[in-house]
């Protein structure tokens, strides 16, 4: 997994107030690759992710993507956050709208695509996520797990070059972190890049091509997963996985 | 008592004039507070700015030094607010049209003026949509417009009505101010007439006025509550 670079933090710094919450950041994500983002809570691993799309604008450093520099506010953001979907830790789906609508606006309306064309890409895409007999159900009517899938498929109806997840299943009843964690696991074993910032410690073992340690701010370490797991080199992140794999 | 009977025309003129003010005056800040709250909550500093001035402005000064700027200072700028001679509208909203401008100069008072209001009950509503759903608008590739006609207004207005609502009821009640700057036969002009012109007791005159402003604004109250109550089960 050594393809072409996608995604490129260099030397990324993020202040929240007095609050240094990004360091000097470099992270580098390939073609294909899938990169998951560990570490204690507070220590500014979703910040990354999202600042890729610009929902978290930086202070100083550079983020490319897919060559070309973070546009300024405006339509080329919009364009580039089209070929970035995102998936959040809240769902985010929008309440007013039927499950198969939430998944077509976007092609609909930001790639002005056909909606009979969307709407079978929609449906296909909810079917691979188990859900195409909710289609015409308001997210509200739908458990926590069924619509983060659904967020998933309406992610994945951009048809975006990566993927980013923000906490996926943080907010998920346990029951229900296994379905999402499902979707994920066969995302990446197609090939889908992804970034994903996750407490699941048994996707990261074994769908992550790479895990990124971050503590306080800091990029502290990266390695292969079985590498990192078995043998973390940094004290920080020894702590951190001796605290979380005794239970 | 015999003046409701009697002049039961000036009640019935005075309430006909201070409805057409408040149907226009409630279209007009409708429209300019939806455009002063876009301002607002746009993504460009000095577009923000200028509605946050706005705002500032028309919701901190009281209505009586509008109405005065209004009224004063556009003739003294040279306007008497011609432009709003809309063809086809003066038909219906006769005083629209009318030689005087004084009709004219209280509506634009009375517009700018709740607009600011207007603006505030709007955005109190954009605020009570969850940001999440505007931020995953966003990272869909949505822009700042088809995020908020897709994603947040739909989702916003439920929040917005009920405060509109008490903006339009004060708006109505405000525009009793408009006898005292130059406009003749609305509701509170019209109480005026009666009383010190043609020798009428007060309190009936006072009496079949309330009533005229009442016959607006309660039944407007009402179905703000039921707005309300159906809101209420729907959110259950």
């Amino acid at each position: 997994m050594t393809g072409e670079a996608l995604i490129v933090l260099e030397n990324v710094n993020k202040w929240f107030g007095p609050l240094h919450v990004l360091q000097d950041v470099d992270l580098s994500v390939a073609r294909g690759e899938v990169v998951v983002v560990i570490g204690p809570s507070g220590s500014g691993k979703s910040t990354p992710c999202r600042a890729i799309n610009r929902l978290e604008p930086i202070d100083s450093g550079t983020i490319t993507f897919d060559g070309r520099p973070l546009p300024a506010e405006g339509r080329a953001l919009a364009r580039l956050r089209s070929e970035v979907g995102m998936v959040f830790q809240s769902f985010n789906l929008f309440a007013h709208k039927t499950i198969l609508q939430n998944v077509m606006l976007g092609p609909v309306k930001v790639r002005k695509e056909k909606p009979a064309v969307v709407r079978d890409r929609a449906m296909g895409l909810l079917e691979r996520v188990g859900i195409a007999n909710q289609a015409d159900k308001y997210p509200a009517q739908l458990s926590g797990g069924q619509q983060q899938r659904v967020a998933i498929a309406r992610a994945l109806a951009m048809q975006p070059k990566a993927l980013l997840f923000d906490e996926p299943t943080s907010a998920l009843d346990p029951e229900m972190v296994g379905e999402v964690l499902d979707v994920m696991t066969s995302l990446a074993r197609d090939g889908m890049t992804m970034v994903v910032v996750t407490h699941e410690m048994g996707f990261a073992r074994h769908a992550a091509d790479r895990v990124v340690f971050m503590a306080d701010g800091q990029l502290v370490e990266q390695a292969v997963p079985e590498e990192f797991f078995a043998n973390p080199r940094s004290d920080r992140a020894k702590d951190f996985l001796s605290k979380i794999l005794t239970h | 008592m015999s003046v409701w009977v009697d002049k039961f025309d000036v009640f019935a003129g005075g309430f006909w004039l201070t409805l057409q003010i408040c149907v226009l005056a409630a279209i007009g800040a409708l429209v300019l507070g939806a455009v002063v709250a876009v301002l607002r909550i746009s993504p460009v500093p000095p577009l923000r700015a200028l509605g946050t001035a706005y705002v500032t402005i028309f919701r901190n000064m009281p209505l009586t030094v509008v109405m005065f700027f209004s009224a004063f200072a556009l003739p003294a700028l040279g306007s008497n607010a011609d432009f709003l001679r809309i063809p086809g509208l003066e038909l219906v909203f006769t005083r629209l049209g009318t030689d005087l401008p004084y009709f004219r100069f209280a509506l634009i008072a009375l517009t700018l003026y709740t607009a600011a209001f207007v603006c505030e009950a709007l955005r109190a509503g954009i605020n009570a949509v969850s940001p999440g759903q505007a931020e995953a608008a966003r990272s869909l590739g949505l822009t700042f417009t088809q995020n908020l006609r897709y994603v947040v207004l739909p989702q916003s207005w439920k929040a917005s009505i009920v405060p509109l609502g008490s903006v339009i009821i004060a708006m109505i009640k405000n525009s009793a101010l408009i006898g005292f700057f130059g406009v003749v036969g609305d509701l509170s002009q019209s109480a005026d007439q009666l009383t010190s012109a043609e020798g009428y007791a007060f309190i009936p005159v006072a009496i079949g006025i309330s009533i005229g402003y009442l016959i607006m604004t309660v039944p407007l109250g009402a179905l703000l509550d039921r707005i309300e109550r159906r809101q209420a089960v729907a959110a259950r």
